[in-house]
């Protein structure tokens, strides 16, 4: 009775594993299956001409290079808040600090705060100011989306950096100013993964800016121009009764999943070679 | 650095504060449970009732937990108790990358793949008729995007429990099985809740894969194959347009209130249970 529970137990572990995994290649699969015969040159090195969603020529260069901005602005500007929070916890707060753990609480309930609402909360600070929906806008949005991902990833690596490094540190008369650079070499693989992850994220949200950075039909000039986005020309084809410009949404699908790939592939093999330089 | 800190601290204070200032007009011409249980949506004679929207967004969120809890249950206790480390690290990225996946190839995906299954294959055999487009579409995509979630919390969670424990259960004679069932799950059922609410949260606020595959009818569905039109839905298609209607976009913002004050609160209390778990063990 026992060893039949246990197998039938074992076979339905078995049996849920192979479908989460499975669940991934069925993903890729059908974007690559659908993507791959829409796919051309074009889709990547053009913009959209006139008619381009009645299925006329064009590309998506300008949702590529779009994504492509807001991800790298917004990183940046994350990685720029959080370091220093991130700094300031592990280092100038004495261990079980109020003000560290309340930060890690709220950065924590921050990550589960869902886009829309930041897309939302952004466009009403928008109308605020009296701002147009704009690359600036759809960064700033983006930037506190990611910011979360970016303090708890970066914190977690910098709470297992060895107290002891730190004492020798100070015990070298160095003032905690310069013991961050000790704190930063020290976690630079924590932080390249944090910045990879946050760009994967940033790449692949729709639903923040959607309203804060709008859409266009040309690659934003300055930060003042609306920026198309990726995930949003897929949502947009996407809803056209056209087939040919469906078409076209699986093969935007294809290359926004063959970045976002590359970027956490390339997240694990850069950690990887990193770690190896730690001490 | 301190102010950044503060700041940063600050932030969900800021967005919920700026989010009901802005829900304020809507709220002073009815009160709280006369928006959330009416069922009247329209707009342009100033009927807002959030009713439709509630129930779409819970169809679906529990379609989503009761396919996901299960398979990723069974799954990460295999991963942590039976798979061989090689398989281990075979499993472990591909659940990692599939939580890097955008949202919005997840709908591609719902649209290509889950809709046309449910509307010609699944749908017919319970229903007269479905699109395919309903909150099972919605469920099941969810699912599927809640997977890494909660199996990356599970696999924490389990690795909390002593080993000793489970030594002197197997050492007792029981089999693994039983050992997992009156061991593993019982210590570490605490954190097993909380990520279910973690995810129960993560699955209310996705919006665009679910905008995709639900239907979006504001009427409250009476199955699974019924078309829903969940909150975050709701948002993203109105918000930004038609800012001429009174009250509408302090309706939108309301909904992005709700939204925002349950997974708050959910959050809150789940990220509360697991530091306490991590700390026992510290």
């Amino acid at each position: 009775m026992r060893k039949i529970e246990e197998n039938i137990f074992k076979a339905l572990m078995i049996i849920a594993c192979a479908i989460i995994v499975s669940s991934f290649f069925m993903i890729v699969g059908t974007v690559v299956l659908k993507g791959l015969p829409a796919m051309n040159l074009d889709m990547l090195t053009k913009t959209p001409d006139g008619g381009f969603y009645i299925g006329k020529e064009g590309g998506v260069l300008n949702a590529i290079m779009g994504s492509l901005y807001i991800a790298g602005g917004s990183s940046f500007l994350a990685l720029a808040i959080s370091l220093p929070i991130v700094l300031y916890i592990n280092l100038y707060l004495r261990k079980g600090s109020w003000l560290a753990k309340a930060t890690r609480l709220s950065q924590d309930v921050l990550f589960g705060i869902p886009s829309i609402v930041y897309g939302a909360f952004g466009f009403t600070v928008m109308m605020y100011f009296g701002l147009k929906a704009s690359l600036l806008g759809g960064i700033v949005a983006v930037t506190l989306l990611v910011m979360p991902i970016m303090i708890r990833t970066m914190d977690e690596v910098m709470r297992t950096v060895p107290k002891e490094l730190l004492d020798a540190s100070y015990s070298l008369g160095a003032t905690r100013l310069e013991t961050v650079r000790i704190m930063v070499r020290q976690s630079a693989p924590g932080i390249l993964t944090a910045v990879l992850l946050s760009f994967g994220r940033a790449i692949g949200d729709a639903a923040s800016v959607m309203f804060t950075a709008g859409f266009s039909d040309n690659i934003p000039q300055s930060l003042d121009d609306p920026a198309p986005t990726l995930p949003l020309a897929i949502f947009f084809q996407l809803s056209s009764p056209m087939e040919e410009v469906q078409a076209r949404a699986y093969a935007s699908a294809l290359i926004l999943t063959i970045l976002v790939l590359t970027i956490s592939l390339s997240a694990r093999i850069l950690t990887k070679r990193f770690s190896k330089n730690k001490i | 650095m301190l102010i950044l800190t503060v700041l940063s601290v600050l932030l969900a204070v800021l967005i919920g504060a700026g989010l009901y200032i802005r829900s304020l007009p809507l709220l002073e011409t009815a009160t709280l449970p006369e928006l959330l249980a009416a069922s009247e949506w329209k707009p342009f004679k100033g009927l807002f009732g959030f009713l439709p929207f509630i129930l779409g967004t819970l169809w679906v969120t529990i379609i989503a937990i009761l396919i996901t809890l299960p398979l990723c249950l069974l799954g990460s206790i295999y991963i942590y108790e039976y798979a061989h480390h090689r398989i281990r690290k075979v499993i472990v990225p591909f659940v990692d990358m599939l939580s890097g996946i955008p949202p919005v190839v997840f709908g591609v995906w719902g649209v290509l793949f889950i809709v046309p299954l449910i509307g010609d294959h699944i749908a017919p055999h319970f229903v007269e008729f479905s699109t395919g487009y309903s909150v099972l579409a919605g469920g099941i995509v969810l699912a599927v995007m809640i997977f890494p979630l909660i199996i990356s919390i599970l696999l924490e969670v389990f690795g909390t429990i002593p080993k000793e424990l489970k030594d002197a259960s197997l050492s007792l004679g029981a089999t693994q099985w039983q050992t997992v069932k009156f061991i593993l799950l019982k210590k570490s059922l605490p954190g097993i809740i909380a990520a279910t609410v973690l995810a129960i949260s993560r699955a209310f606020g996705e919006t665009i894969a679910v905008l995709m595959v639900c239907g979006n009818m504001p009427e409250a569905p009476h199955s699974v194959f019924d078309a829903g039109y969940p909150l975050p839905a709701l948002i993203a298609n109105n918000y930004g347009e038609m800012l001429s209607v009174p009250l509408y976009d302090s309706a939108l913002l309301f909904a992005a209130l709700i939204l925002f004050a349950i997974i708050f609160l959910f959050n809150g209390v789940s990220r509360m249970v697991l530091a306490r778990i991590e700390r026992k063990i510290a």
